[in-house]
């Protein structure tokens, strides 16, 4: 399980590097797809199979495919390529990459510092998830779903047709 | 012994797929009062081996102005995911891959990342007929997977887990078509659309688009399509049978016997609507989601959770 776990582990941050040099939006996308996957094989080994679940059909499975749409309609073509490319100089990306150089070493250190209390950790079912969601953490998934609710009237007005514009009116 | 099943669950299906392609064509045929394919081999069963040739021999095109690692990619996911789905469903009391306790949710989860093959494939295509072919398969999918999941809720409040084998057990006293007729009736409409069969094949609607997202493919690479299709025809049947018609239970009969008898009643099923269903608008098959299917979901779960608790107090 830990070496399965290491595996996936080192997929997510090779594909969250892909990510984010790729310069073609839809590869980026593919590998952004196997970064959750790895993901959620993350925390199927935590012992997470719900959580593992609802990151596979939630977000690789939903909200990417939304990207992909997004990205199909704008039908990017080479030149966009060639923007991005030009995008990702050397000198773009330089400054960011020593800052999080020094972020990661730290990690490292407090990660070597913290290293002795591993081992398996109980495998959450889906009961406990529901039961932890609907009872101390019920007033942060009423506001998200507040949020999300927002967000779906916000879409309705912003798709919503005027039928007096001369268009004609969804039947 | 657990090898054997594993191999035997991976390649039933495929093999299935290919009898379906000559059950497809002569049952097709019946009931639309000719003979289908009825020359080679007895009752035309040969027919199967010469497409197998056929499409193991054709020119396997590359169109140059594709995006070659993702055109090649996409066939073989959502063959991949088909396959996956499989190794959840319990065939028998014994017979059966993987007893995962989020059986149901890994079905939901594969059948959503099938939905990348669809669009991927009209995408990489670079053909314009593919790439609305697969934006309609995204926009499809992606809605009726939200009442297929809903739907599907249901059962899982009356079995209590997420568990298909314990789903199974659950429906020892009462198949869940009883209790759940309307999660039947959303998830087995939204089961076709998600393997877009016809009545819903509006991602490759033929008198439209040539051939939707496909129209660049050739060779196995279409046939992977091909299989694909008919794998997830396969797996939506077999979920049906396993979530509310009591899997592998019945009486004399061995279970997966019955479970086979099941089966072919639903990929039968499957073939009738195609030979008697016009195809919908796109936009009648958005709003008939959305407006009809999303709010009957949501009062079939409101009710079965409002029922349940009545009972238990």
């Amino acid at each position: 399980m830990t070496l399965i776990y290491y595996l996936a582990a080192a997929i997510a941050v090779i594909s969250t590097a892909m990510v984010i040099t790729r310069t073609n939006a839809v590869h980026a996308l593919l590998y952004m797809i196997v970064s959750l996957l790895s993901l959620a094989l993350i925390f199927f080994t935590l012992g997470a199979p719900f959580v593992a679940a609802l990151e596979v059909i939630i977000y690789a499975g939903a909200i990417v495919v939304l990207f992909v749409f997004v990205i199909m309609m704008l039908n990017l073509g080479a030149e966009a390529t060639a923007r991005e490319r030009q995008w990702l100089q050397p000198v773009a990306w330089r400054g960011p990459a020593i800052l999080c150089a020094i972020l990661f070493v730290e990690f490292l250190v407090l990660l070597v510092a913290e290293s002795g209390q591993t081992g398996a950790p109980a495998v959450v079912g889906v009961k406990r998830v529901g039961a932890a969601l609907y009872g101390p953490y019920v007033l942060g998934v009423e506001l998200a779903a507040m949020l999300l609710l927002a967000g779906l009237v916000g879409a309705f007005h912003l798709g919503r047709r005027v039928p007096s514009d001369g268009e004609e009116g969804e039947s | 012994m657990q090898i054997v099943v594993v191999l035997g669950v991976l390649n039933a299906p495929l093999i299935l797929a290919a009898l379906l392609i000559w059950l497809e064509r002569r049952f097709l045929a019946l009931l639309q009062d000719r003979y289908g394919p009825n020359r080679v081999g007895p009752l035309g069963l040969g027919i199967v081996l010469a497409d197998m040739i056929k499409i193991f021999t054709k020119e396997d095109w590359i169109p140059p102005f594709a995006d070659r690692a993702v055109f090649i990619l996409a066939p073989a996911v959502i063959v991949v995911t088909g396959l996956m789905s499989v190794a959840v469903i319990p065939i028998t009391e014994t017979i059966g891959v993987t007893d995962l306790n989020i059986g149901l949710l890994f079905f939901l989860a594969m059948s959503s990342m099938g939905v990348y093959s669809v669009v991927l494939a009209g995408w990489a295509s670079n053909n314009k007929y593919a790439l609305l072919g697969g934006l309609r398969a995204s926009a499809q999918m992606v809605s009726y997977e939200v009442f297929m999941g809903l739907s599907l809720m249901g059962v899982v409040l009356l079995a209590g887990s997420f568990s298909l084998r314990e789903i199974v057990e659950a429906q020892r006293d009462v198949w869940f078509i009883v209790p759940q007729f309307l999660g039947f009736a959303i998830f087995f409409i939204a089961g076709l659309a998600e393997t877009h069969r016809l009545p819903f094949d509006l991602p490759e609607a033929e008198a439209e688009l040539v051939a939707g997202f496909h129209s660049e493919y050739s060779g196995m690479k279409f046939g992977m399509f091909f299989v694909g299709e008919y794998v997830g025809v396969t797996v939506v049947s077999a979920m049906i049978v396993t979530l509310f018609f009591g899997g592998w239970m019945g009486p004399v009969l061995p279970g997966i016997v019955w479970f086979g008898l099941k089966l072919l009643f639903f990929i039968l099923v499957f073939i009738t609507l195609r030979a008697s269903l016009p195809r919908p608008r796109f936009d009648q098959l958005m709003a008939f989601g959305w407006k009809v299917l999303l709010p009957l979901s949501l009062l079939n779960l409101v009710v079965t959770a409002g029922v349940l608790l009545l009972l238990k107090t």
